[in-house]
C-alpha cells in the first residue's frame, strides 16, 4: 500500500469524499443491474415452470374426465 | 476453411438454443474470473497504485471512470451492429442481443458521468460543463435509454427489436464524436493517455492497474449480457420444444 495507515487511505489525501462517493455510487450501480438481471432471469423461469405445471394440470383432468 | 469455420460460427451463436446451451457453460467460470478481475483491478488502483504528481489522490477515480466510459461505448458499438444484423438480416440473436446489451450500458455511462462529475470538482473546480465530451457522453444515455424505452413501447418482439435496432444504429455516429471530442475540439476534459497504437502517457505503474480493471469491467458487461440474453430466449422460445423440455427437467 502507498499509503501510511488506514485512515490515510480513507482521507485519500484530503479528496476522500469525492473519490469513495465515486466508487460507492458505481458499486450500488453495478450490483443493482447484476441483481436486476439474475433477478428477471429467476422469474421467467417461475413463470415457465408454473405455466408448464398448469398445462399438465388441464391435460390429466381431460383424460380422467373422458 | 476459415470462411467456413466463420460462417459455422456465426449460425451456430445465431441459434438462441445454441447460445443457451454455450452460456450455460461459459457463465459458472466467467462469472467468478470477471468479478475477481475487476476487484483485483480497482484494489490495485486505490490502495497500490503510485499517487498523481498534480492531482494527488482524486485521480484515482480514474480506475471506474475509465474503465466504465470505455466498455459503455464498446457496448453501444456492439448494440449498433447488432441492430444492423436484426435490420438487414433479421436474425433473432441479433434481437435479442439489443435487448440484452443496453441496460448495463446505460448503468455504465449514468456511472461514467457521475464519476467524471465527482473528478471534476476538486480537478476543475466544477462538477459540469457543457463541453462536447461531457455533452456527446450524456447524449450516449439519452441513446441507451431510447432503445430501451422504444422496445418496451412496442408490444411485438421482433418489431420492437427491429425499430430499437435503427435506433441504435443511427446512434454509433454519437460514439464517433464521443471518441474523437477530445481532439477535435478543445475542450476542459483531457485527451487520453491510453494508447492502443504508439506509446501510451501515462505511468506504467498506473496503467497496468487500469487496464486489468478495464478488463474486469468488460468481462462483468459480458456476464450481466449473457444472463439477460437467456431471460430473453427464454421468453422467445417457451413454446419450442427444447424450452418446455428444459422447464420439465427443472432445467437451468
Amino acid at each position: 500500500m502507498v499509503f501510511d495507515s488506514f485512515a490515510d487511505f480513507l482521507a485519500m489525501g484530503g479528496r476522500g469524499v469525492y473519490v469513495w462517493t465515486a466508487y460507492g455510487i458505481s458499486a450500488v450501480v453495478i450490483v443493482a443491474s447484476m441483481v436486476q438481471a439474475v433477478r428477471q432471469s429467476t422469474v421467467m423461469r417461475d413463470t415457465l415452470a408454473r405455466q408448464a405445471r398448469r398445462q399438465q394440470q388441464t391435460e390429466n383432468t381431460h383424460e380422467s374426465g373422458t | 476453411m476459415l470462411w467456413k469455420t466463420i460462417k459455422r460460427g456465426y449460425h451456430q451463436l445465431g441459434s438462441p438454443r445454441y447460445f443457451y446451451r454455450f452460456s450455460s457453460a461459459v457463465l459458472p467460470w466467467l462469472t467468478p474470473i470477471a468479478l475477481i478481475t475487476f476487484v483485483v483491478g480497482i484494489v490495485w488502483g486505490l490502495a497500490f497504485a503510485p499517487p498523481d504528481y498534480q492531482q494527488g489522490n482524486s485521480y484515482r477515480i480514474i480506475y471506474i471512470h475509465v474503465p466504465a466510459s470505455s466498455g459503455a461505448l464498446m457496448g453501444y458499438v456492439a448494440m449498433g451492429i447488432a441492430g444492423m444484423v436484426a435490420v438487414v438480416w433479421r436474425m433473432k440473436m441479433a434481437e435479442i442481443m439489443i435487448k440484452a446489451i443496453a441496460p448495463f450500458g446505460a448503468a455504465l455511462t449514468a456511472i461514467s458521468l457521475v464519476t467524471g462529475a465527482l473528478w471534476g470538482k476538486p480537478t476543475w473546480g466544477t462538477y459540469w460543463q457543457w463541453d462536447a465530451r461531457m455533452t456527446s457522453m450524456l447524449i450516449l444515455l439519452f441513446m441507451y435509454i431510447g432503445v430501451i424505452a422504444l422496445q418496451n413501447a412496442i408490444r411485438d418482439p421482433r418489431q420492437a427489436a427491429r425499430a430499437a435496432g435503427l435506433l441504435a444504429m443511427v446512434g454509433v455516429i454519437n460514439v464517433v464524436i464521443v471518441k474523437y471530442s477530445v481532439e477535435w475540439v478543445n475542450t476542459l476534459h483531457q485527451g487520453s493517455t491510453l494508447k492502443l497504437v504508439g506509446e501510451s502517457t501515462i505511468n506504467p505503474a498506473m496503467k497496468y492497474p487500469l487496464l486489468i480493471s478495464m478488463l474486469g469491467t468488460w468481462l462483468l458487461y459480458a456476464v450481466n449480457v449473457m444472463v439477460r440474453a437467456r431471460t430473453e430466449i427464454l421468453s422467445r422460445e417457451r413454446r419450442s420444444g427444447w424450452v418446455k423440455q428444459l422447464v420439465a427437467a427443472g432445467g437451468r
